[in-house]
């Protein structure tokens, strides 16, 4: 987590760029009207990325004008959520999971090369490019230990890493080669490694699938819009598995 | 094994392509139109026969949840809310099903919220998953190219929307109370219940939460039938079920399983065994991490669904299962997660913002053996009096893994402890 504190040196203004702006506009048309409030967290999202990577407090207060609200509500938010980053980042803001499951297939061994090449956890590296903290579970644990990379090109995963290929995926951002995403071992996403059990039915995926059903499960007798076949009204779910053959031709596309 | 026709997600690994044309050929949105026409009861109806219990960790028939919103709308609108805020370590299965099966999801959006008289969707992903977010997006637009959601959703005269939100890194907001109250523009901090969501929610209106498996689910279950998905497992307990296995396991991975499946069965035969063989292990965490864990002796005969593992004052919560085999420090593993607690608690109630950090601070010097014998009991006591004293749940998740660790792994406290007095190196006999 980065420090909870808002840095020391603010810049004076903030404004959103033009494709922010568009995304603003997007964001708040979702909500319903006098809501509007709802869209703070995307907001401040959009903000962080348009000021290199971090939350200047100039910009909460342009985002609590644009949403009528008070700007410590927008303080409160912006503090209480971990993803908002207070204080400048590198380029590459290094996120290393470092939550149990990551722990137990080596997030330590990530953790201490980032050490090593960037410095102290929030940080900035000499030349800019990286900073790095570790973060609480992201969400990939079949694919520890695992970073997330936020910079210009996006917030992507990094998974399966080692401390090679963790120092092969610094020398590619440092390098300025675009680094690609997902299982740095030879892996489809979050399948087993090796040869697959599961999903290899080729019937899954030639069509049979969107034929259309005869017989829905358990169809009543009578559907509201179309008037087909009988059959006693509210079966018994559980115990019934040839069901009554309602056929409805309305429907789906 | 679960035969893959009996999978519902078909496209768990992204193998194959995500958008709309081969989701359809998949099956997803086949029969849809027909299931609304047949009216929201008949869909609740379904559901409850179905048997299908919450994915998200608590384990709520999902049917009686939707039954509980009011049967007509006043002047406040319904809404559906999905619960994509996946953040219990250990847990990654709403992720795959967001950016490879992205349709199902949506379908069972449309399905729910019509059933519970919802025009409008709220999908609120974890702010982290990014990509999963575009993806996500990516399909909703396509859906509404194909008028599947929209005015006149799927032919059914239901105007239905949908809308993706995000949160910010906060485990909290995975609580539902929590997510409405960030969904609506603040801190992620839990409402107290009454009322339930289901009455007052989503800007004070009838709201229902849902997490995105039990949502992505319902569409293959009206197609194949109630009777089909309650074949699976023991009663009150059906189902198919994604299970994360991570940890020391060769093969770590998602997989779509059987409920009921034991729970070695299901690390042999899709997990690649632990690493090391099965003698190798020391414990598993059966359901995300709020859950305690349990010894080897245990995970021989466990079964994984939501009753056996609660003989065993366990849990199957979200089913992401963490493999701890023999060099695991269980006091370290534990007190990580102790410090994911510190870190999460969202600070409203006293015993949880108290509670979680003094908790960790008391395990990090257990890790080094610096501590009193009677602090374990100490340990254990403020660990039950977090328990329950809290409005939300993180406060006993807290306190679970804490009191799972002493349960069975006490013996390894009182080593270190034990260790550090007599001057040994605590590291060498920690890995045995």
């Amino acid at each position: 987590m980065g420090s909870r504190q808002l840095a020391k040196q603010q810049p004076e203004s903030f404004a959103f760029s033009a494709s922010g702006e568009k995304q603003v506009k997007y964001w708040l048309k979702k909500y319903p009207k006098g809501k509007q409030r709802s869209a703070v967290i995307p907001m401040l999202w959009i903000a962080q990325k348009d000021n290199d990577g971090w939350l200047p407090e100039v910009a909460m207060r342009v985002i609590g004008d644009r949403l009528d609200m008070a700007y410590i509500r927008v303080l409160e938010v912006a503090t209480f959520y971990t993803m908002f980053n207070l204080a400048p980042v590198g380029k590459h803001l290094i996120q290393v999971c470092g939550t149990t499951p990551c722990m137990l297939r080596g997030s330590g061994d990530l953790i201490k090369i980032c050490q090593s090449r960037i410095g102290s956890a929030g940080a900035i590296s000499d030349d800019g490019l990286f900073s790095w903290a570790e973060v609480e579970c992201l969400g990939a644990c079949v694919n520890a230990p695992m970073v997330q990379i936020s910079n210009a090109a996006g917030d992507y995963y990094y998974e399966d890493l080692d401390e090679n290929s963790m120092n092969s995926l610094l020398d590619e951002l440092a390098s300025g080669k675009a680094a690609m995403p997902g299982p740095r071992i030879d892996r489809q996403t979050s399948a087993p490694i090796g040869e697959s059990l599961t999903l290899v039915d080729k019937s899954l995926f030639d069509g049979s699938k969107a034929k259309k059903i005869k017989g829905i499960p358990n169809a009543p007798a009578k559907p509201k819009t179309s008037k087909k076949k009988a059959a006693p009204k509210k079966v018994a779910a559980r115990k019934t598995t040839t069901k009554p053959k309602a056929t409805t031709k309305k429907g789906a596309k | 094994m679960l035969a893959d026709k009996d999978r519902i997600f078909t496209n768990l690994y992204g193998r194959e392509d995500w958008r709309l044309p081969a989701a359809k050929k998949r099956g997803a949105w086949n029969g849809t139109g027909d299931f609304l026409n047949y009216g929201p009861d008949w869909i609740v109806e379904q559901i409850k026969a179905s048997g299908l219990r919450g994915r998200g960790g608590a384990g709520s028939p999902t049917g009686l949840k939707w039954s509980f919103m009011p049967k007509e709308v006043g002047n406040r609108p319904h809404y559906l809310v999905v619960n994509a805020d996946e953040s219990e370590p250990g847990t990654c299965k709403d992720r795959d099903m967001m950016r490879h099966d992205p349709h199902l999801l949506l379908e069972g959006c449309l399905i729910a919220a019509f059933a519970m008289r919802a025009h409008v969707c709220y999908i609120y992903l974890r702010g982290e998953y990014v990509f999963e977010r575009v993806r996500l997006q990516a399909a909703i637009d396509e859906a509404y190219a194909d008028g599947l959601i929209g005015k006149n959703a799927c032919g059914s005269g239901w105007d239905f929307d949908v809308f993706v939100h995000h949160g910010a890194g906060a485990y909290i907001c995975g609580e539902e109370t929590a997510l409405l109250e960030s969904l609506e523009g603040k801190k992620g901090q839990p409402r107290l219940k009454p009322p339930f969501p289901a009455n007052a929610g989503l800007y004070g209106c009838p709201t229902t939460v849902n997490n995105v498996e039990s949502i992505a689910v319902t569409g293959t279950i009206l197609r194949c039938g109630a009777a089909w998905f309650s074949s699976f497992g023991r009663p009150g307990n059906v189902g198919t079920k994604v299970y994360c296995i991570s940890g020391h396991v060769n093969k770590p991975c998602n997989v779509e399983e059987a409920m009921s499946i034991p729970l070695k069965e299901l690390i042999e035969t899709h997990a690649g065994g632990v690493i090391g063989g099965w003698e190798n292990l020391k414990a598993v965490i059966p359901g995300g991490s709020s859950v305690p864990c349990l010894p080897r002796d245990i995970c021989d005969n466990v079964l994984m669904d939501f009753d056996a593992l609660a003989e065993h004052k366990s849990g199957l919560g979200t089913a992401g299962v963490i493999v701890m085999d023999q060099s695991t420090d269980m006091v370290q593993a534990i007190t990580r997660l102790a410090y994911f607690y510190k870190h999460e608690s969202c600070g409203q109630c006293t015993p949880c913002r108290e509670g979680t950090g003094w908790m960790w601070r008391v395990l990090t010097r257990m890790c080094a053996g610096k501590a009193e014998m009677s602090e374990i009991d100490l340990l254990l006591n403020v660990s039950q009096q977090i328990e329950g004293h809290t409005i939300c749940a993180l406060g006993d998740a807290a306190a679970w893994p804490v009191q799972g660790l002493i349960r069975h792994f006490r013996h390894e406290i009182e080593d270190k402890i034990n260790n550090y007095r007599v001057g040994k190196n605590i590291h060498a006999v920690a890995a045995e």
